[in-house]
């Protein structure tokens, strides 16, 4: 058991025969990620990286059984590949694509909502890692040890910041969630701790958020009402981010006094999260809140 | 991206939504020559002259030393030609503004909706934006026009009605008789609503739009709705495909710095702190920023380098850093994942010693991939740059540095 890929995943790679596509199918195929093959419109029927290429996901789907896909496609293209998976019965989609239209999310993410039992991870984040099973994401590898704490993010680099202060504190990862730090994203917060806390393999959470947006004050109160069952340690970034103004992430804005990083750490504080002011203390907070836990 | 409310109007007329009419002009005669012809066009005889800024508020707003405010009504040709001098080229603080204010260098000399007869003309309140947790458009409507929306939603929160819209099917029109009544529009005004709000929300979809406000939207006299304001900001993803409304970009509303930094793909907003800071990553760069204020400094600026660093990158983030006058350190904060530590470093040396004599301290911390390694070469550079490994190290560098 496993959060959403493990090592019986049967990953394609959307945008597989491009510059980030090939380098980070290649990264994926060192790591150990069964990658069964990719999918390049009018390529079908080539290999890449010594695996096969696909005009369609359908395709990918029949010939190669193919049940996770990632997703580097073009901005202006992207959201047409998210339902194009969807379509083809691909349950896990996780895309990496930064900067898709507003626009065209929404027409994506409804498409997704109208079929059951779809994740979309993303778009614009670092993807989905579970040490020493799979890697479908563009993360260092080496960084996620494998271990008993699940994480939880928006930002790229700042995952790998936890993982590796989780590490050096002697722990590891379950699973590493980067949920995208865009406007619109496929699974939200709370959703994706959810998986986290059904998971037997994960004992505790670190939940990384940013300015924008309800969706940390959202899990927090989720995770209070599902009676606080694993600690988490909880960070929001952007506390010295001045309102209105768009810092990086096209979802990282603050737009009023709710969705403040001080908002929100509030709110997760009163909800029985570990939160962290500084970004350098999610390692060592991590180890007291296990202890706390477990008196 | 924000627009113009002069170029919003182009937007709304293009779609048939129908505004208060108005000409910019960006010189007092200009303004002059605008109201007359605006008489011609409309027989008003009143004018309104509103400054041009990237900010609301813009009415209650005044002019740095003043009590003039951003938003005039003019009698005369003469005033028109007074009143747009009191506003080109000086400062307009308002509340959206921030205390540096925005210099205004257009003005929109607009014609007086306001006339009086058969009703009291009446002020709405209208927008559409993204409701993020629903992932669909709302629009919002309210009775209580002419006023901070924050306030009203505060205070009388219910005056304010949400409405949203389903993105496979589109605004429907049930939806806009629903917002009309909500506003208490009847007769005449009522059917024109009906009108109105479907060609607003086609031209916002259309214009991949992140926002529409209308504050006031108005009931006129006659029973005629017009948007008198109009506040849009469209979304940045997708400006590719608006080539059109990509050229309403107007460089003197953003920060010089801002402007040179997007020249060389960085991704850079100028803060007035004393703590510079490069980083990769966005969630990382904003953490960074909590880091500094954490060790008792205040961040100067948000600065994402993106996964692709190097020493052309690099360089061109120290130059955009030191040109802040209020710079008294800087951090680089990168965490190596495909991009390796030692290579960084090695862009850092490089860019240093390109630059030349840097005199505020530099504290570089590399984690992540051959992250020994990018130490060794800072350390070992002879330049007056420190490294780090753990955050936790690189915070007390900075809080030293500032100390002194």
């Amino acid at each position: 058991m496993s959060v959403l890929v493990n090592k019986d995943s049967k990953v394609i790679v959307q945008g597989f025969t491009g510059t980030e596509g090939s380098f980070h199918a290649q990264q994926m195929i060192e790591y150990g990620t069964n990658v069964v093959g990719g999918v390049t419109p009018g390529k079908g029927g080539t290999k890449h990286l010594d695996r096969p290429v696909f005009n369609t996901v359908k395709e990918a789907v029949e010939q190669a059984g193919a049940n996770v896909t990632i997703i580097f496609v073009p901005p202006a293209f992207a959201a047409d590949a998210i339902m194009e998976a969807a379509d083809a019965g691909i349950k896990v989609i996780i895309t990496i694509t930064e900067g898709i239209p507003v626009t065209d999310m929404m027409t994506a993410k409804k498409y997704i909502k109208d079929r059951k039992g779809i994740t979309l991870i993303g778009p614009n984040c670092p993807g989905v890692i579970t040490p020493g099973e799979a890697k479908v994401g563009i993360m260092p590898g080496f960084v996620f040890k494998k271990g008993r704490i699940g994480i939880v993010s928006k930002s790229g680099t700042l995952t790998y910041e936890a993982a590796d202060q989780i590490v050096k504190a002697g722990m590891g990862i379950s699973t590493a969630i980067g949920i995208g730090g865009d406007p619109i994203i496929g699974t939200p917060t709370k959703d994706a701790v959810e998986l986290l806390m059904n998971d037997p393999e994960t004992d505790a959470i670190v939940m990384i958020g940013e300015i924008g947006g309800s969706y940390e004050a959202v899990a927090a109160r989720w995770i209070k009402e599902n009676g606080n069952k694993k600690p988490v340690v909880g960070f929001v970034a952007g506390q010295t981010a001045p309102p209105g103004r768009r810092m990086g992430h096209a979802g990282a804005i603050v737009g009023g006094a709710e969705d403040t990083a001080a908002a929100k750490m509030a709110i997760m504080r009163e909800c029985g999260i570990f939160v962290v002011e500084s970004p350098a203390l999610i390692g060592e907070t991590m180890v007291k809140a296990l202890k706390k836990q477990t008196v | 991206m924000n627009i113009h409310e002069f170029q919003a109007k182009e937007i709304f007329k293009k779609y048939g939504v129908k505004i208060g009419e108005g000409i910019v002009a960006d010189s007092p005669e200009a303004a002059v020559d605008a109201a007359k012809k605006l008489q011609e066009q409309t027989g008003t005889k009143i004018f309104v002259i509103k400054a041009q800024i990237h900010a609301g508020g813009r009415g209650k707003g005044k002019f740095v030393g003043t009590e003039n405010r951003g938003v005039m009504i003019a009698k005369t040709l003469d005033e028109v030609k007074e009143k747009t001098k009191l506003m080109l080229g000086n400062t307009l603080v308002t509340i959206q503004t921030g205390p540096e204010g925005k210099l205004v260098s257009k003005v929109l000399v607009a014609a007086d909706v306001y006339a009086p007869g058969e009703m009291e003309p009446k002020e709405l309140y209208l927008s559409i934006l993204l409701d993020r947790a629903k992932s669909c458009d709302v629009i919002i409507a309210s009775t209580e026009g002419g006023m901070d929306i924050e306030h009203v939603a505060e205070t009388t929160p219910d005056k304010i009605f949400r409405e949203w819209i389903d993105p496979a099917v589109g605004l429907q029109g049930f939806q806009a008789r629903k917002v009309a009544f909500q506003l208490g529009l009847s007769g005449a005004a009522f059917k024109d609503f009906v009108s109105f709000l479907p060609k607003l929300y086609k031209a916002y979809r259309e214009s991949d739009a992140s926002q529409f406000e209308i504050n006031p939207l108005l009931r006129t006299s006659d029973g005629q709705i017009l948007a008198v304001d109009a506040k849009v900001s469209i979304d940045d993803n997708a400006l590719y495909r608006h080539p059109d409304l990509y050229a309403y970009r107007d460089l003197a509303e953003e920060d010089p710095l801002e402007v040179e930094a997007g020249e060389s793909n960085l991704n850079y907003v100028k803060l007035d702190g004393n703590v510079g800071c490069m980083v990769n990553g966005a969630g990382l760069a904003m953490a960074t920023m909590d880091v500094i204020k954490l060790s008792g400094g205040d961040p100067a600026n948000f600065l994402d380098v993106g996964g692709g660093a190097n020493a052309t990158t690099v360089e061109a983030g120290f130059r955009i850093i030191l040109k802040d006058p209020n710079v008294k350190a800087i951090l680089i904060n990168v965490f190596g994942g495909i991009v390796r530590c030692d290579r960084i470093a090695n862009g850092v040396v490089e860019a240093y010693k390109k630059i030349g004599d840097i005199k505020i301290p530099i504290i570089v911390r590399l984690q992540g991939t051959n992250a020994e390694e990018g130490a060794r070469i800072i350390n070992e550079s002879g330049l007056k740059v420190q490294s780090a490994i753990v955050l936790k190290d690189a915070a007390d560098l900075v809080a030293k540095a500032i100390a002194k």
